[in-house]
């Protein structure tokens, strides 16, 4: 491990529903103010502050973290904002666990929200810029294509079955059924449910897909030494990583995420993991999209290439399967607000490795857990490694 | 952890249409002036005259489509222009049922990543599929650009109105 050992002490989260009345402030502050008192803390514990929010273009405020700071305790402290489209909400930590382990500071606050309701007629329309203005934006490219030609490349490498995938979203929306804040929970819903579906963008269904959201996420994340005065049961930051591919997206292989593959030897060299497969107990990879979950469960290393829609078809990812996968509910259940569902993934392996977790408690005393994240043009890759 | 949940005030859409609740808009007047570049220039001028232009690099050798002035692997100069072939494999593609902006659509838009013959392997490019049934798009199809008339170029990625089977019984596996 380099660097001061680094903890996570306290988390909250607002309720992620469709269309919140509240100003992406106001849901800032409500996370940023529970998670400060889930610790019994105060924003005068607080040395500095980590915002993580996605595209301007949702609320069209230009550098909308500075506009969000208030609502996120920054008011008159270092602050700075951690950026990387969807790979944010794990982003955001990784910062907040550097500016930490470096000795800068001893207790920092991370905060991730995003609202993307504002964006009309649909949010989606806030992605078109993603794409280069000069060779791409002119064909009036759709953010779900990219998703469904990775998809399909994927489903065609492997010879993958629509059936095998729908697996995920269903075992996401059921498990999100015992999340407070979930948006999507359904206890009852079956593969046939998804399926059935109307397409998108084909192979993506309505049901391959997360929910646009709105929400936020907040930590607290300390040194070793106030850790151990704050609270007894801290969650350790035992490995970080993050890496970037090319952007000529239509150059890469997009049957398999190598950026995720490089982000999370980074993050297991620094646990000093050699074996993912053994010593990861549960895992919240970015499911955006349910092949999504399959796609990073692989790039992890966590499944060979091409296996993972075998064992979740098998039961491996349910919550009492040998590598519970999403216990949360994930994007698919919970819902997305980007940068915050992120951070909820973290938030979820640190309510599971202190035993608070409620209903999604995960069996057999789980010690180490990772999540991790993904985005900009589908080329980023986050992956933080937790234990106690 | 329930305690550490705060409840969002969810709001519907029928809140809006009948005035139950305030809300301000706004229409952006957005306008942009790109320049191209030295090499998606050349690109562009390539398209013009009915042709695909990549650029290779002297250290990894690659042939790369989009072209570009610097290989983003090597990090060096880029320092050959290379006439491509307009055929190509359909490495990947979608039947799209929405636009941009989520307007649902009967006819599906029909993307597809294209790798494009004279470039290295792998090297894909985004564009669309045309004059074929879209249940009858496959992997490995091989594909060519149909242009559009001389006349009606105007040195832009659209200038290829999209590709097309070369012939129906050309399905070749991709490796």
């Amino acid at each position: 491990m380099n660097g001061n050992r680094v903890a996570i002490v306290g988390a909250g989260m607002t309720k992620f529903v469709r269309r919140a009345q509240e100003t992406a402030k106001e849901l800032a502050w409500e996370a940023a103010h529970l998670a400060l008192e889930s610790c019994e803390m105060t924003l005068d514990d607080v040395d500095a502050v980590v915002i993580g929010t996605a595209p301007d273009a949702f609320d069209a405020v230009h550098m909308k973290s500075e506009y969000l700071s208030d609502g996120c305790g920054a008011w008159g402290k270092p602050y700075m904002r951690g950026y990387v489209g969807g790979g944010t909400g794990v982003f955001a930590p990784i910062q907040g666990w550097y500016h930490v382990a470096s000795g800068l500071f001893d207790t920092v606050l991370v905060v991730c929200e995003e609202k993307m309701s504002s964006c009309q007629p649909h949010p989606q329309g806030a992605f078109l810029t993603i794409f280069d203005h000069t060779t791409e934006r002119p064909l009036w490219p759709n953010l779900l294509w990219i998703f469904a030609l990775e998809m399909n490349a994927y489903m065609s490498r492997y010879g993958l079955d629509k059936r095998d995938i729908a697996t995920v979203a269903v075992k996401n929306k059921r498990n999100a059924a015992d999340h407070p804040a979930a948006l999507l929970g359904d206890p009852n819903i079956t593969v046939e449910d998804i399926l059935n579906t109307e397409v998108m963008a084909w192979p993506v269904q309505r049901g391959d897909v997360s929910p646009i959201t709105d929400g936020a996420v907040a930590l607290v994340m300390c040194a070793n030494h106030v850790a151990r005065r704050v609270t007894d049961k801290p969650v350790w930051i035992e490995g970080v990583g993050w890496s970037i591919d090319t952007a000529y997206w239509a150059n890469r292989d997009l049957s398999y995420p190598t950026y995720v593959e490089e982000a999370a030897r980074m993050a297991y060299e620094m646990a000093g993991i050699t074996e993912p497969r053994k010593q990861i107990h549960i895992a919240e990879p970015y499911d955006p999209f349910d092949y999504k979950e399959l796609h990073h469960l692989e790039g992890l290393m966590l499944f060979d290439k091409g296996k993972a829609p075998e064992a979740a078809a098998a039961g491996v990812t349910q919550r009492d399967g040998d590598l519970p996968v999403c216990p949360s509910g994930g994007l698919l259940g919970v819902g997305n607000p980007i940068a915050a569902a992120g951070l909820m993934k973290v938030a979820e392996i640190f309510w599971q490795l202190r035993g608070e977790a409620d209903a999604r408690q995960v069996p057999g005393n789980p010690k180490r857990g990772l999540a991790q994240a993904w985005g900009d043009l589908m080329q980023v890759g986050t992956v933080v490694v937790m234990g106690v | 952890m329930r305690e550490y949940v705060y409840d969002s005030v969810y709001l519907r859409r029928k809140d809006f249409e009948e005035g139950n609740v305030l809300f301000e808009t706004w229409d952006p007047n957005a306008c942009y002036a790109w320049d191209t570049g030295v090499a998606i220039g050349r690109y562009l001028q390539g398209l013009k005259a009915g042709k695909l232009i990549g650029r290779s690099c002297p250290e990894c050798r690659r042939v790369m489509i989009p072209p570009r002035l610097f290989c983003e692997q090597c990090f060096c100069a880029t320092d050959r222009w290379v006439d491509l072939q307009d055929t190509g494999t359909v490495v990947t593609f979608s039947l799209c049922y929405v636009t941009w902006d989520m307007i649902r659509l009967e006819e599906p838009q029909l993307p597809a990543v294209i790798e494009i013959d004279g470039a290295s392997p792998g090297m894909g490019i985004m564009h669309m599929l045309g004059e074929v049934d879209p249940q009858a798009i496959k992997i490995g199809m091989r594909v060519q650009a149909v242009w559009k008339p001389a006349e009606e170029r105007i040195g832009a990625i659209t200038d290829i109105a999209y590709f097309k089977p070369t012939s129906a019984s050309s399905v070749e596996p991709l490796e």
